[in-house]
């Protein structure tokens, strides 16, 4: 018997090696391209085959970055696209939400207002930026609406959606138990629908990033956007680099922040694996 | 012993309108049930039964006719009548526990203790933070069952409530429901294809009859329990429930599950 499982054992050992292994193969194929683009990269701006001015290189960027976090103007610039983002997504955002969760519970209200919701979210946004420019300013409200606008329609069509897919079974045993309408709507279609608002979420967020370099780029004093148009008229390609990484990272962020909610939230799902 | 009416239903005919004009489903129905009484209904598939515990229960109140629960007239749902339906719809992102609580909060230390009360009738110590989706069916059907005792009922309605459990689960849930029917002398009207079932429960069975659903007779099981589903005498209770489904003269036996 001690033998079996001694051989088991050692079975599971050599398992587990061959498991770590695999990770770490496959860890090296992902990295593969990258670390050989960034090498070539580095290379052929410093043979000058590729004009350094234009494309700047790995290293020159890491240094920018290093200079940029240290005199903290990157952070500057950081704090209030943050804020703006932050700000514009929570208010459309929120809106999405609630709009789509009285539009989804109501027919009524869907035949009063989802028609026009559906006409404006076919306007691309870019297109109406220059009215809200005309309307509001260059100040903080005309980007911050942008990105309400923007994030406004993913949370809308998804708690819509949500709510519309509630099974009607599980609301007659609501009513049977009493439920009153807030407790339908709080213990029953919001949790009903969570997957589709956490996706909408994730949606929600992706949009207001690009509407806050979209608003930026258009008209800012400061911010990421605007330091990224600041650094191309003086032809600083690698503080332009640095503003995209930036971006890169911040969207990047903030859906693996909603992916984590998901795993939380909806641990109760069958077919949700983490 | 003076008993006192739980359900009254009175000329009770349901009609259900689609494109194609209306499915006449239920005509002029009649049944009163006693407090404290367990009745079983059974009829050929499509006779309305399903219909007419949803009209008890409030959740149509689209019918001619009366259906009074106590003295109150029934105009929408309430938890005065408890409804257990065929599939356990619990709501998967609740533990059990909070599932048996519903809208109540188990912070509150009564609620918790009766929820607790039921865990333990229904046999799920240990199961109390599951998700739906961890129980197997029979035990999510208990978790129906306790959810609906919980709240009190004055009539307890059941639709099919084991038709999807297999035999062993089945039989273990219907010696639960007849615990809890004499402990609590809650009223029960069970929907049931299981001619065994409604014997071995009901102290009346209400065979239906279908296009228009009518009820075809009412057959009253005076029988002692425990029942011995095996006795002579079962068995022809058995059989006059079987004559009243079967006796159609000139027209194909429909009950079939
Ligand atoms: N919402 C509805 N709209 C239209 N017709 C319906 C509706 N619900 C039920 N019916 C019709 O009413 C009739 C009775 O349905 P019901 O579900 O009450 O039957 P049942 O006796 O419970 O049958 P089963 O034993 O198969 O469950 C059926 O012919 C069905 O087609
Ligand atoms: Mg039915």
């Amino acid at each position: 018997m001690t033998t079996i499982t001694l051989a088991e054992n050692k079975e599971k050992t050599l398992k587990r090696k061959k498991r770590s292994w695999d990770r770490g193969l496959a860890l090296f194929r992902a990295l593969f391209l990258p670390v050989v683009a960034l090498l070539a990269w580095e290379v052929l701006t410093r043979l000058e085959v590729l004009p350094s001015l234009l494309f700047s290189s790995p290293s020159l960027i890491l240094s920018r970055t290093i200079e940029l976090v240290s005199t903290g103007k990157l952070w500057e610039h950081m704090e209030i696209s943050l804020f703006r983002a932050l700000l514009g997504f929570l208010l459309g955002g929120g809106l999405g939400l609630a709009f789509g969760i009285i539009v989804g519970m109501n027919r009524k209200s869907e035949q009063y207002i989802n028609p026009t919701f559906q006409m404006i979210r076919t306007i691309p946004l870019l297109a109406v930026t220059p009215l809200f420019i005309l309307w509001f300013g260059f100040g903080e409200l005309s980007k911050i609406l942008l990105i309400s606008l923007g994030s406004f329609f993913p949370l809308y069509m998804q708690a819509f959606l949500g709510v519309r897919n509630i099974d009607n079974k599980l609301f007659e045993v609501a009513r049977i138990m009493e439920y009153t309408r807030l407790q339908q709507i709080v213990k029953l279609m919001i949790p009903s629908s969570l997957p589709n608002i956490l996706l909408g979420i994730r949606l929600s967020l992706s949009v207001a990033w690009m509407c806050l370099v979209a608003a930026e780029l258009l008209g800012a004093d400061k911010g990421i956007g605007y330091m990224i148009q600041d650094a191309r008229s003086f032809m600083q390609t690698d503080t332009v680099f640095v503003g995209i990484i930036i971006f890169a990272l911040a969207g990047k962020l903030s859906d693996s922040f909603v992916r984590i909610l998901e795993e939380k939230l909806l641990k109760w799902q069958d077919s949700f694996k983490a | 012993m003076d008993m006192e009416t739980a359900l009254e239903i009175n000329q009770v005919s349901k009609t259900f309108n689609n494109d194609r004009g209306g499915v006449h489903v239920l005509d002029h129905l009649n049944l009163t049930v006693q407090e404290g009484e367990f009745v079983s209904v059974i009829g050929p598939s499509g006779c309305g039964k399903s219909t007419l515990l949803k009209l008890i229960a409030g959740l149509d109140s689209d019918f001619h006719g009366q259906i009074a629960v106590g003295d109150q007239e029934v105009h929408g749902p309430s938890i005065d009548r408890g409804f257990i339906f065929q599939e356990h719809r619990l709501f998967p992102w609740m533990t059990v526990e909070k599932n048996i609580a519903g809208n109540l909060s188990l912070r509150d230390s009564e609620v918790r203790s009766k929820v607790n009360h039921y865990i333990l009738l229904v046999n799920l110590t240990g199961f109390e933070k599951a998700y739906p989706r961890q129980l197997s069916g029979g035990m999510s059907q208990r978790v129906a069952i306790a959810r609906a005792l919980l709240r009190n009922p004055k009539v307890l309605l059941l639709d099919e409530p084991f038709g999807a459990l297999d035999a062993f689960t089945r039989a273990h849930l219907q010696e639960a429901l007849h615990d809890i029917w004499e402990k609590n002398k809650t009223t029960m009207v069970l929907v049931t294809h299981d001619i065994d079932e409604s014997v071995y429960l009901s102290s009346k069975v209400v065979v239906m009859d279908a296009k228009p659903g009518r009820i075809k007779a009412v057959v009253p099981i005076d029988l002692p329990y425990p029942r011995a589903r095996t006795s002579r005498a079962f068995q022809e209770f058995r059989t006059v429930i079987l004559e009243h489904l079967d006796h159609k003269p000139g027209e194909p036996d429909d009950f079939s599950i």
